[in-house]
Protein backbone atom coordinates (compact mmCIF):
# COMPACT_ATOMS: atom_id res chain seq x y z
CA UNK A 1 0.00 0.00 0.00
CA UNK A 2 0.92 3.50 -0.37
CA UNK A 3 2.87 5.35 -2.83
CA UNK A 4 6.00 4.09 -4.41
CA UNK A 5 9.67 5.14 -4.16
CA UNK A 6 9.33 7.36 -6.99
CA UNK A 7 6.08 9.21 -6.11
CA UNK A 8 7.16 9.45 -2.67
CA UNK A 9 10.25 11.59 -3.72
CA UNK A 10 7.99 13.33 -6.14
CA UNK A 11 5.55 13.97 -3.11
CA UNK A 12 8.38 15.77 -0.90
CA UNK A 13 9.96 17.25 -2.61
CA UNK A 14 8.25 21.13 -2.98
CA UNK A 15 8.23 21.06 0.94
CA UNK A 16 11.78 19.96 0.89
CA UNK A 17 12.57 23.13 -1.69
CA UNK A 18 10.94 25.30 0.03
CA UNK A 19 13.11 24.28 3.48
CA UNK A 20 16.36 23.92 1.15
CA UNK A 21 15.55 27.79 -0.66
CA UNK A 22 14.30 29.51 2.50
CA UNK A 23 15.76 28.05 5.37
CA UNK A 24 19.48 25.72 5.04
CA UNK A 25 20.24 28.54 2.09
CA UNK A 26 19.94 31.64 4.19
CA UNK A 27 21.58 29.45 7.26
CA UNK A 28 24.55 29.05 5.21
CA UNK A 29 24.66 32.62 3.87
CA UNK A 30 24.75 33.73 8.13
CA UNK A 31 27.39 30.90 8.51
CA UNK A 32 29.61 32.25 5.66
CA UNK A 33 28.46 36.04 6.11
CA UNK A 34 29.83 35.66 9.66
CA UNK A 35 33.51 35.05 8.09
CA UNK A 36 33.75 37.95 5.80
CA UNK A 37 33.93 41.40 5.07
CA UNK A 38 31.80 43.40 3.14
CA UNK A 39 34.12 42.85 0.24
CA UNK A 40 33.89 39.23 0.25
CA UNK A 41 37.52 38.72 1.74
CA UNK A 42 37.68 35.93 4.39
CA UNK A 43 38.54 37.63 7.85
CA UNK A 44 37.58 36.99 11.65
CA UNK A 45 37.16 41.17 11.73
CA UNK A 46 33.57 40.49 12.44
CA UNK A 47 34.24 38.05 15.58
CA UNK A 48 36.64 41.07 16.53
CA UNK A 49 33.68 44.20 16.71
CA UNK A 50 31.51 41.55 18.26
CA UNK A 51 33.70 40.75 20.91
CA UNK A 52 34.59 44.58 21.25
CA UNK A 53 31.31 45.78 21.48
CA UNK A 54 28.74 42.97 22.42
CA UNK A 55 30.89 40.93 24.62
CA UNK A 56 28.84 42.08 27.93
CA UNK A 57 25.78 41.43 26.23
CA UNK A 58 26.59 37.78 25.13
CA UNK A 59 27.17 37.24 28.64
CA UNK A 60 24.03 38.96 29.67
CA UNK A 61 22.16 37.05 26.94
CA UNK A 62 23.61 33.45 28.48
CA UNK A 63 22.67 34.83 32.14
CA UNK A 64 19.16 35.46 31.13
CA UNK A 65 18.83 32.16 29.26
CA UNK A 66 19.95 29.89 31.88
CA UNK A 67 18.44 31.66 34.98
CA UNK A 68 14.93 31.43 32.72
CA UNK A 69 15.73 27.91 32.33
CA UNK A 70 16.49 26.81 35.73
CA UNK A 71 13.14 28.66 36.80
CA UNK A 72 10.95 27.22 34.51
CA UNK A 73 12.58 23.81 35.62
CA UNK A 74 11.41 24.84 38.82
CA UNK A 75 8.40 25.66 38.04
CA UNK A 76 7.17 23.20 35.62
CA UNK A 77 8.09 20.23 38.20
CA UNK A 78 6.61 22.21 41.14
CA UNK A 79 3.37 21.93 38.53
CA UNK A 80 3.71 18.34 37.48
CA UNK A 81 4.14 16.98 40.94
CA UNK A 82 1.89 18.69 42.26
CA UNK A 83 -0.54 17.74 39.72
CA UNK A 84 0.78 14.21 40.30
CA UNK A 85 1.46 13.20 43.58
CA UNK A 86 -1.27 16.51 45.27
CA UNK A 87 -4.13 14.79 47.49
CA UNK A 88 -6.71 17.74 46.94
CA UNK A 89 -8.54 17.01 44.04
CA UNK A 90 -10.69 20.24 43.99
CA UNK A 91 -6.51 22.36 43.72
CA UNK A 92 -5.38 20.39 41.35
CA UNK A 93 -8.67 20.78 39.21
CA UNK A 94 -8.08 24.51 39.36
CA UNK A 95 -3.69 24.68 38.88
CA UNK A 96 -4.71 22.21 36.19
CA UNK A 97 -7.24 24.99 34.50
CA UNK A 98 -4.76 27.77 35.49
CA UNK A 99 -1.05 26.59 34.58
CA UNK A 100 -1.64 26.24 30.86
CA UNK A 101 -2.91 29.95 29.77
CA UNK A 102 0.42 31.57 28.93
CA UNK A 103 1.14 29.02 26.65
CA UNK A 104 -1.38 29.71 23.74
CA UNK A 105 -0.70 33.17 24.42
CA UNK A 106 1.72 35.31 21.43
CA UNK A 107 5.23 36.26 22.85
CA UNK A 108 4.27 39.80 21.08
CA UNK A 109 1.21 39.85 23.46
CA UNK A 110 2.36 38.67 26.53
CA UNK A 111 5.51 41.38 26.27
CA UNK A 112 2.65 44.19 25.73
CA UNK A 113 1.11 42.56 29.13
CA UNK A 114 4.21 42.54 30.83
CA UNK A 115 5.15 46.31 29.68
CA UNK A 116 2.19 47.70 31.76
CA UNK A 117 1.76 44.69 34.67
CA UNK A 118 5.52 45.13 35.61
CA UNK A 119 6.20 48.30 35.68
CA UNK A 120 6.17 50.81 38.54
CA UNK A 121 3.29 51.38 38.22
CA UNK A 122 1.51 48.47 36.83
CA UNK A 123 -0.75 45.81 38.25
CA UNK A 124 1.87 44.02 40.41
CA UNK A 125 3.13 46.82 42.47
CA UNK A 126 -0.07 48.10 42.80
CA UNK A 127 -1.83 45.51 44.18
CA UNK A 128 1.31 44.76 46.48
CA UNK A 129 0.81 48.62 47.76
CA UNK A 130 -2.73 47.51 48.51
CA UNK A 131 -2.38 44.85 50.42
CA UNK A 132 0.01 46.70 52.49
CA UNK A 133 2.97 44.59 51.29
CA UNK A 134 5.05 47.54 49.92
CA UNK A 135 5.17 51.43 50.58
CA UNK A 136 4.07 53.24 47.07
CA UNK A 137 7.85 55.60 47.73
CA UNK A 138 9.67 51.62 47.43
CA UNK A 139 7.84 50.61 44.28
CA UNK A 140 10.10 50.09 41.71
CA UNK A 141 9.59 49.51 38.09
CA UNK A 142 10.76 45.69 36.71
CA UNK A 143 11.56 46.25 33.20
CA UNK A 144 14.93 45.26 32.72
CA UNK A 145 16.68 41.96 32.96
CA UNK A 146 14.80 40.78 34.92
CA UNK A 147 11.38 41.56 33.22
CA UNK A 148 12.62 39.80 30.24
CA UNK A 149 13.58 36.51 32.62
CA UNK A 150 9.45 36.97 34.50
CA UNK A 151 8.14 37.06 30.90
CA UNK A 152 10.01 34.00 29.08
CA UNK A 153 9.32 32.00 32.43
CA UNK A 154 5.81 33.15 32.08
CA UNK A 155 5.24 31.98 28.22
CA UNK A 156 7.35 29.02 28.67
CA UNK A 157 6.55 26.82 32.17
CA UNK A 158 3.26 26.40 30.64
CA UNK A 159 4.57 24.50 27.75
CA UNK A 160 7.03 22.52 29.59
CA UNK A 161 4.88 21.71 32.55
CA UNK A 162 2.52 20.24 30.06
CA UNK A 163 5.16 17.84 28.58
CA UNK A 164 6.34 17.10 32.03
CA UNK A 165 2.55 16.72 33.75
CA UNK A 166 2.33 14.17 30.90
CA UNK A 167 5.55 12.09 31.47
CA UNK A 168 4.60 11.90 34.73
CA UNK A 169 0.93 10.85 34.74
CA UNK A 170 2.34 7.45 32.68
CA UNK A 171 4.70 7.11 35.21
CA UNK A 172 4.29 3.41 36.84
CA UNK A 173 2.00 4.03 39.84
CA UNK A 174 3.30 1.05 42.14
CA UNK A 175 6.80 2.66 43.13
CA UNK A 176 4.96 5.78 43.78
CA UNK A 177 2.34 4.31 46.50
CA UNK A 178 5.12 1.69 47.76
CA UNK A 179 7.41 4.58 48.53
CA UNK A 180 4.41 5.84 50.03
CA UNK A 181 3.57 3.30 52.15
CA UNK A 182 6.83 3.02 53.37
CA UNK A 183 6.56 6.69 54.82
CA UNK A 184 8.51 8.47 52.16
CA UNK A 185 7.39 11.97 52.40
CA UNK A 186 5.75 13.64 49.01
CA UNK A 187 8.66 15.88 48.41
CA UNK A 188 11.23 13.49 48.25
CA UNK A 189 9.37 10.97 46.60
CA UNK A 190 9.32 13.84 44.01
CA UNK A 191 12.76 14.38 44.21
CA UNK A 192 13.67 10.70 44.26
CA UNK A 193 11.60 9.08 42.53
CA UNK A 194 9.63 11.13 40.02
CA UNK A 195 11.99 13.59 38.72
CA UNK A 196 14.64 11.35 37.72
CA UNK A 197 12.14 8.91 35.62
CA UNK A 198 10.68 11.73 33.81
CA UNK A 199 14.40 14.08 33.24
CA UNK A 200 14.46 13.00 29.39
CA UNK A 201 11.08 14.70 29.07
CA UNK A 202 12.39 17.59 31.19
CA UNK A 203 15.42 18.32 29.35
CA UNK A 204 13.73 18.16 25.79
CA UNK A 205 11.57 21.14 26.94
CA UNK A 206 13.58 23.07 28.17
CA UNK A 207 16.19 22.72 25.14
CA UNK A 208 12.82 23.56 23.52
CA UNK A 209 12.64 26.81 25.31
CA UNK A 210 15.81 27.65 25.31
CA UNK A 211 15.90 27.78 21.39
CA UNK A 212 12.79 29.87 21.80
CA UNK A 213 14.25 32.22 23.95
CA UNK A 214 17.20 32.90 22.20
CA UNK A 215 14.97 33.33 18.78
CA UNK A 216 12.49 35.70 20.49
CA UNK A 217 12.79 39.27 19.61
CA UNK A 218 10.08 41.07 20.45
CA UNK A 219 10.48 40.32 23.96
CA UNK A 220 13.61 41.77 25.06
CA UNK A 221 12.97 44.74 22.09
CA UNK A 222 9.84 46.01 23.96
CA UNK A 223 10.75 45.24 27.63
CA UNK A 224 14.31 46.45 27.98
CA UNK A 225 15.54 48.04 24.98
CA UNK A 226 18.66 49.79 26.61
CA UNK A 227 21.92 48.53 27.56
CA UNK A 228 23.31 45.76 28.37
CA UNK A 229 20.31 43.88 25.81
CA UNK A 230 20.27 40.58 24.47
CA UNK A 231 22.20 39.35 21.24
CA UNK A 232 18.65 39.24 19.57
CA UNK A 233 18.65 43.47 20.08
CA UNK A 234 21.69 43.32 18.67
CA UNK A 235 21.96 41.97 15.52
CA UNK A 236 18.55 44.10 14.92
CA UNK A 237 20.18 47.31 15.73
CA UNK A 238 22.86 46.06 13.86
CA UNK A 239 20.83 45.16 10.83
CA UNK A 240 18.50 48.54 10.76
CA UNK A 241 20.61 51.10 12.07
CA UNK A 242 23.79 50.10 11.15
CA UNK A 243 23.20 48.03 8.03
CA UNK A 244 26.25 45.73 9.21
CA UNK A 245 25.52 42.24 7.90
CA UNK A 246 28.95 40.67 8.78
CA UNK A 247 28.71 41.27 12.39
CA UNK A 248 24.92 41.08 12.45
CA UNK A 249 25.98 37.50 11.32
CA UNK A 250 29.20 37.09 13.71
CA UNK A 251 26.38 37.58 16.66
CA UNK A 252 24.14 35.28 15.12
CA UNK A 253 26.79 32.55 14.82
CA UNK A 254 27.70 33.20 18.53
CA UNK A 255 23.75 32.20 18.92
CA UNK A 256 24.56 29.39 17.45
CA UNK A 257 26.84 28.29 19.18
CA UNK A 258 24.73 28.38 22.13
CA UNK A 259 22.38 26.41 21.17
CA UNK A 260 24.63 23.94 19.75
CA UNK A 261 25.63 23.61 23.07
CA UNK A 262 22.57 23.18 24.76
CA UNK A 263 21.71 20.59 22.22
CA UNK A 264 24.94 18.78 22.92
CA UNK A 265 24.74 18.73 26.45
CA UNK A 266 20.77 17.29 26.09
CA UNK A 267 22.48 14.61 24.02
CA UNK A 268 25.31 13.61 25.81
CA UNK A 269 22.89 13.45 29.21
CA UNK A 270 20.96 11.09 27.30
CA UNK A 271 23.27 8.77 25.84
CA UNK A 272 24.82 8.39 29.61
CA UNK A 273 20.94 7.48 30.46
CA UNK A 274 21.16 5.27 27.98
CA UNK A 275 24.65 3.77 29.32
CA UNK A 276 23.41 3.37 32.85
CA UNK A 277 20.52 1.40 32.07
CA UNK B 1 2.24 20.00 58.30
CA UNK B 2 -1.35 19.22 59.88
CA UNK B 3 -4.11 19.10 57.81
CA UNK B 4 -5.98 22.44 59.48
CA UNK B 5 -2.79 24.36 57.84
CA UNK B 6 -3.56 22.67 54.53
CA UNK B 7 -6.30 25.07 53.01
CA UNK B 8 -4.91 27.89 53.79
CA UNK B 9 -1.79 27.36 52.38
CA UNK B 10 -3.08 26.11 49.52
CA UNK B 11 -5.37 29.13 48.59
CA UNK B 12 -2.53 31.60 49.16
CA UNK B 13 0.00 29.26 46.11
CA UNK B 14 -2.94 29.00 44.10
CA UNK B 15 -4.53 32.68 44.90
CA UNK B 16 -0.69 33.49 43.58
CA UNK B 17 -0.67 31.45 40.67
CA UNK B 18 -3.76 32.68 39.52
CA UNK B 19 -2.64 36.37 39.91
CA UNK B 20 0.82 36.24 38.61
CA UNK B 21 -0.80 34.18 35.10
CA UNK B 22 -3.98 36.35 35.07
CA UNK B 23 -2.28 39.90 36.02
CA UNK B 24 -0.56 40.39 33.32
CA UNK B 25 -3.97 39.96 31.47
CA UNK B 26 -6.54 41.89 33.27
CA UNK B 27 -3.99 44.82 33.23
CA UNK B 28 -3.96 44.95 29.76
CA UNK B 29 -7.37 44.89 29.97
CA UNK B 30 -7.61 47.46 32.38
CA UNK B 31 -5.43 49.49 29.87
CA UNK B 32 -7.63 48.86 27.27
CA UNK B 33 -10.32 50.79 28.39
CA UNK B 34 -8.59 53.31 30.52
CA UNK B 35 -8.99 57.30 28.87
CA UNK B 36 -6.90 58.96 31.50
CA UNK B 37 -4.67 56.37 34.32
CA UNK B 38 -2.20 58.83 36.46
CA UNK B 39 0.48 57.38 38.68
CA UNK B 40 -0.19 56.37 41.68
CA UNK B 41 -4.26 55.65 41.26
CA UNK B 42 -4.86 51.85 41.37
CA UNK B 43 -7.20 52.14 38.82
CA UNK B 44 -8.06 54.45 35.87
CA UNK B 45 -9.64 57.66 36.89
CA UNK B 46 -11.24 57.96 33.22
CA UNK B 47 -13.14 54.50 31.80
CA UNK B 48 -14.23 54.47 28.18
CA UNK B 49 -14.66 52.74 24.86
CA UNK B 50 -12.70 55.93 22.96
CA UNK B 51 -9.72 53.59 21.87
CA UNK B 52 -11.68 51.22 20.27
CA UNK B 53 -13.26 53.50 18.42
CA UNK B 54 -9.80 54.61 16.96
CA UNK B 55 -9.22 51.26 16.49
CA UNK B 56 -11.99 49.93 15.03
CA UNK B 57 -12.78 52.97 12.85
CA UNK B 58 -12.93 51.39 9.80
CA UNK B 59 -10.30 53.84 7.65
CA UNK B 60 -7.93 53.10 10.60
CA UNK B 61 -4.60 51.88 10.23
CA UNK B 62 -5.53 48.88 12.50
CA UNK B 63 -8.06 47.65 10.69
CA UNK B 64 -6.31 47.52 7.58
CA UNK B 65 -3.39 45.63 9.62
CA UNK B 66 -6.06 43.20 11.15
CA UNK B 67 -7.22 42.55 7.84
CA UNK B 68 -3.82 42.37 5.48
CA UNK B 69 -2.60 40.02 9.07
CA UNK B 70 -5.60 37.66 8.39
CA UNK B 71 -5.10 37.75 4.48
CA UNK B 72 -1.28 36.48 4.92
CA UNK B 73 -2.34 33.77 7.59
CA UNK B 74 -4.83 32.57 5.14
CA UNK B 75 -2.29 32.36 2.52
CA UNK B 76 0.41 31.03 4.82
CA UNK B 77 -2.11 28.36 6.05
CA UNK B 78 -3.10 27.57 1.99
CA UNK B 79 0.61 27.02 1.47
CA UNK B 80 1.71 25.09 4.34
CA UNK B 81 -1.61 22.77 3.57
CA UNK B 82 -0.75 22.68 -0.34
CA UNK B 83 3.10 21.46 0.99
CA UNK B 84 2.72 19.25 3.76
CA UNK B 85 -0.18 17.18 2.85
CA UNK B 86 1.67 15.40 -0.02
CA UNK B 87 4.94 15.41 2.28
CA UNK B 88 3.47 13.79 5.12
CA UNK B 89 1.67 11.51 3.49
CA UNK B 90 4.35 10.05 1.66
CA UNK B 91 6.19 10.18 5.14
CA UNK B 92 3.77 8.51 6.59
CA UNK B 93 2.62 5.83 3.76
CA UNK B 94 5.15 6.07 1.24
CA UNK B 95 8.60 4.18 0.49
CA UNK B 96 10.75 7.17 1.23
CA UNK B 97 14.79 6.76 1.45
CA UNK B 98 16.30 8.36 4.26
CA UNK B 99 12.63 8.95 6.25
CA UNK B 100 14.26 9.76 9.69
CA UNK B 101 16.96 12.42 7.91
CA UNK B 102 13.82 14.05 5.51
CA UNK B 103 11.44 14.41 9.00
CA UNK B 104 14.74 15.71 10.69
CA UNK B 105 15.35 18.57 8.09
CA UNK B 106 11.83 19.34 8.31
CA UNK B 107 12.31 20.25 12.27
CA UNK B 108 15.68 22.26 11.03
CA UNK B 109 14.15 25.61 11.55
CA UNK B 110 12.70 25.45 15.08
CA UNK B 111 16.73 23.97 16.34
CA UNK B 112 18.25 26.65 14.97
CA UNK B 113 17.60 30.43 15.98
CA UNK B 114 15.43 31.80 13.97
CA UNK B 115 16.90 35.70 13.71
CA UNK B 116 20.00 34.96 12.08
CA UNK B 117 18.32 33.14 9.43
CA UNK B 118 15.58 35.89 8.99
CA UNK B 119 18.04 38.46 8.13
CA UNK B 120 19.99 36.73 5.65
CA UNK B 121 16.76 35.97 4.03
CA UNK B 122 15.75 39.73 3.95
CA UNK B 123 19.48 40.09 2.16
CA UNK B 124 18.63 37.61 -0.58
CA UNK B 125 15.07 38.72 -1.18
CA UNK B 126 16.49 41.91 -1.85
CA UNK B 127 17.22 41.00 -5.08
CA UNK B 128 14.56 39.50 -5.61
CA UNK B 129 12.13 42.85 -4.45
CA UNK B 130 10.92 40.50 -2.09
CA UNK B 131 11.45 42.85 0.85
CA UNK B 132 8.09 44.63 1.57
CA UNK B 133 5.99 42.50 -0.04
CA UNK B 134 3.40 40.38 1.07
CA UNK B 135 4.43 37.45 -1.15
CA UNK B 136 7.59 37.74 1.09
CA UNK B 137 6.48 37.58 4.40
CA UNK B 138 4.06 35.17 3.44
CA UNK B 139 7.10 33.01 2.28
CA UNK B 140 9.00 33.50 5.59
CA UNK B 141 5.42 32.61 7.71
CA UNK B 142 5.46 29.49 5.39
CA UNK B 143 8.80 27.89 6.55
CA UNK B 144 8.40 28.42 9.85
CA UNK B 145 5.01 26.70 9.41
CA UNK B 146 5.66 24.07 7.70
CA UNK B 147 7.81 22.97 10.83
CA UNK B 148 4.28 21.51 12.34
CA UNK B 149 2.36 21.20 9.31
CA UNK B 150 4.70 18.53 8.20
CA UNK B 151 4.86 16.81 11.34
CA UNK B 152 0.92 16.88 12.46
CA UNK B 153 0.00 15.86 9.23
CA UNK B 154 2.43 12.93 8.97
CA UNK B 155 1.21 11.70 12.42
CA UNK B 156 -2.66 12.24 11.07
CA UNK B 157 -1.84 9.92 8.34
CA UNK B 158 0.43 7.45 10.04
CA UNK B 159 -2.93 6.94 12.16
CA UNK B 160 -5.42 5.92 10.03
CA UNK B 161 -5.41 1.95 9.53
CA UNK B 162 -3.57 0.82 6.48
CA UNK B 163 -6.71 -1.59 6.15
CA UNK B 164 -9.30 0.75 5.30
CA UNK B 165 -7.41 1.96 2.08
CA UNK B 166 -6.31 -1.03 1.45
CA UNK B 167 -10.51 -2.39 1.25
CA UNK B 168 -10.95 0.53 -0.97
CA UNK B 169 -8.44 -0.54 -3.08
CA UNK B 170 -9.99 -4.11 -3.21
CA UNK B 171 -13.81 -2.66 -4.12
CA UNK B 172 -11.86 -1.58 -7.05
CA UNK B 173 -11.46 2.27 -6.44
CA UNK B 174 -7.91 3.73 -7.84
CA UNK B 175 -5.38 4.74 -5.90
CA UNK B 176 -5.91 8.71 -5.86
CA UNK B 177 -10.21 7.84 -5.54
CA UNK B 178 -8.68 5.91 -2.43
CA UNK B 179 -6.99 8.92 -1.41
CA UNK B 180 -9.74 11.52 -1.71
CA UNK B 181 -12.26 9.91 -0.87
CA UNK B 182 -10.48 7.61 2.31
CA UNK B 183 -7.50 8.78 3.35
CA UNK B 184 -8.30 12.30 3.19
CA UNK B 185 -11.37 13.12 5.48
CA UNK B 186 -9.67 10.32 8.01
CA UNK B 187 -7.29 12.60 8.16
CA UNK B 188 -9.12 15.76 8.39
CA UNK B 189 -9.42 16.34 12.05
CA UNK B 190 -5.71 16.08 12.33
CA UNK B 191 -4.93 18.22 9.44
CA UNK B 192 -7.48 21.31 10.42
CA UNK B 193 -5.63 21.14 13.45
CA UNK B 194 -2.71 21.96 12.24
CA UNK B 195 -3.86 23.95 9.77
CA UNK B 196 -5.69 26.35 12.57
CA UNK B 197 -1.94 26.29 14.22
CA UNK B 198 0.19 27.47 11.20
CA UNK B 199 -2.74 30.37 10.82
CA UNK B 200 -2.19 31.48 14.58
CA UNK B 201 1.68 30.95 14.18
CA UNK B 202 1.15 33.46 11.10
CA UNK B 203 -1.26 35.61 12.73
CA UNK B 204 0.87 36.35 16.04
CA UNK B 205 4.39 35.97 13.80
CA UNK B 206 7.01 38.81 14.68
CA UNK B 207 10.84 38.52 14.03
CA UNK B 208 10.25 37.27 10.10
CA UNK B 209 7.78 40.33 9.52
CA UNK B 210 9.97 42.79 11.09
CA UNK B 211 12.94 41.98 9.24
CA UNK B 212 11.05 41.17 5.30
CA UNK B 213 7.63 43.00 5.96
CA UNK B 214 8.26 46.47 7.43
CA UNK B 215 7.60 48.63 7.05
CA UNK B 216 5.60 48.44 3.76
CA UNK B 217 3.81 45.38 4.78
CA UNK B 218 2.54 46.60 8.43
CA UNK B 219 0.90 43.26 10.11
CA UNK B 220 -1.04 43.38 13.01
CA UNK B 221 2.13 42.22 15.81
CA UNK B 222 4.18 45.72 13.84
CA UNK B 223 1.29 47.96 14.18
CA UNK B 224 1.45 47.17 18.48
CA UNK B 225 5.37 47.05 18.34
CA UNK B 226 4.52 50.51 17.14
CA UNK B 227 1.81 51.64 19.15
CA UNK B 228 3.66 50.19 22.25
CA UNK B 229 7.22 52.04 21.21
CA UNK B 230 5.13 54.68 20.41
CA UNK B 231 4.17 55.06 24.24
CA UNK B 232 0.53 54.77 22.41
CA UNK B 233 -0.38 51.96 25.44
CA UNK B 234 -4.08 52.12 24.47
CA UNK B 235 -3.64 50.89 20.73
CA UNK B 236 -1.08 48.94 21.70
CA UNK B 237 -3.26 46.72 24.68
CA UNK B 238 -6.21 46.77 22.06
CA UNK B 239 -4.38 45.36 19.01
CA UNK B 240 -2.80 42.70 21.92
CA UNK B 241 -6.00 42.08 22.79
CA UNK B 242 -7.58 41.12 19.17
CA UNK B 243 -4.54 39.34 18.95
CA UNK B 244 -5.02 37.11 22.22
CA UNK B 245 -8.70 36.26 21.17
CA UNK B 246 -7.91 33.58 17.87
CA UNK B 247 -5.21 31.94 20.25
CA UNK B 248 -7.30 31.42 23.29
CA UNK B 249 -10.20 30.27 21.31
CA UNK B 250 -7.69 27.76 19.63
CA UNK B 251 -6.91 26.70 23.10
CA UNK B 252 -10.15 25.85 24.25
CA UNK B 253 -10.71 24.59 21.07
CA UNK B 254 -7.82 21.92 20.74
CA UNK B 255 -7.57 21.08 24.72
CA UNK B 256 -8.45 17.68 23.98
CA UNK B 257 -5.66 17.21 21.01
CA UNK B 258 -3.46 18.35 23.56
CA UNK B 259 -3.24 16.42 25.78
CA UNK B 260 -0.15 15.50 28.27
CA UNK B 261 0.51 12.21 26.76
CA UNK B 262 1.41 13.35 23.59
CA UNK B 263 3.29 16.30 24.57
CA UNK B 264 5.02 13.77 26.44
CA UNK B 265 6.20 11.80 22.70
CA UNK B 266 8.14 15.13 21.79
CA UNK B 267 11.30 14.46 21.34
CA UNK B 268 11.18 10.86 21.68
Amino acid sequence: MGPNRNISILLTVPALVVVALLFIYPLGFSLVGAFQDKAGAWTLGNFGRAWDLYRLDTAFTVVIVLVSCALIAFFSVAIGGYLTLGESRVAKAILNFVYRWPLFIPFIVAAQCMRTFIARNGMMNMTLVYFGILDLDQVQGFLDWRGIVFTFVWKQTPFVALMVAGAMAGLDRATIEAARNLGASRLRILVEIVVPQVSRTLAVGLVLSFVTMMSVLSVPLMLSGQSPSMLTVNMAWRINSVGDYGTANALGFVSYLMTGFAAWFYLRHGMRERAGR
Amino acid sequence: MSAALRWPLRAVLLGLAVFVIFGPLANLLIWSVAEAWFWPNKLPSQWGFRFWEVVFRPTGRAMESLWLSVWIALLTTAASLALSIPAGYALARGRLPWRPVVLLLFLMPQAFPSLPVYINIAQIFFAFDLNGTVPGVVLVHTVHGLVYSVWIATAAFAAIEPELEQAARNMGAGAPRTFFEVTLPLAAPGLVASAIFVFLESLDEFTGSFFVGAPEVRTLPLLLYNAAAGGNIQIASISALILLVPSVAFMLLVERFLKGEVMAKLGR
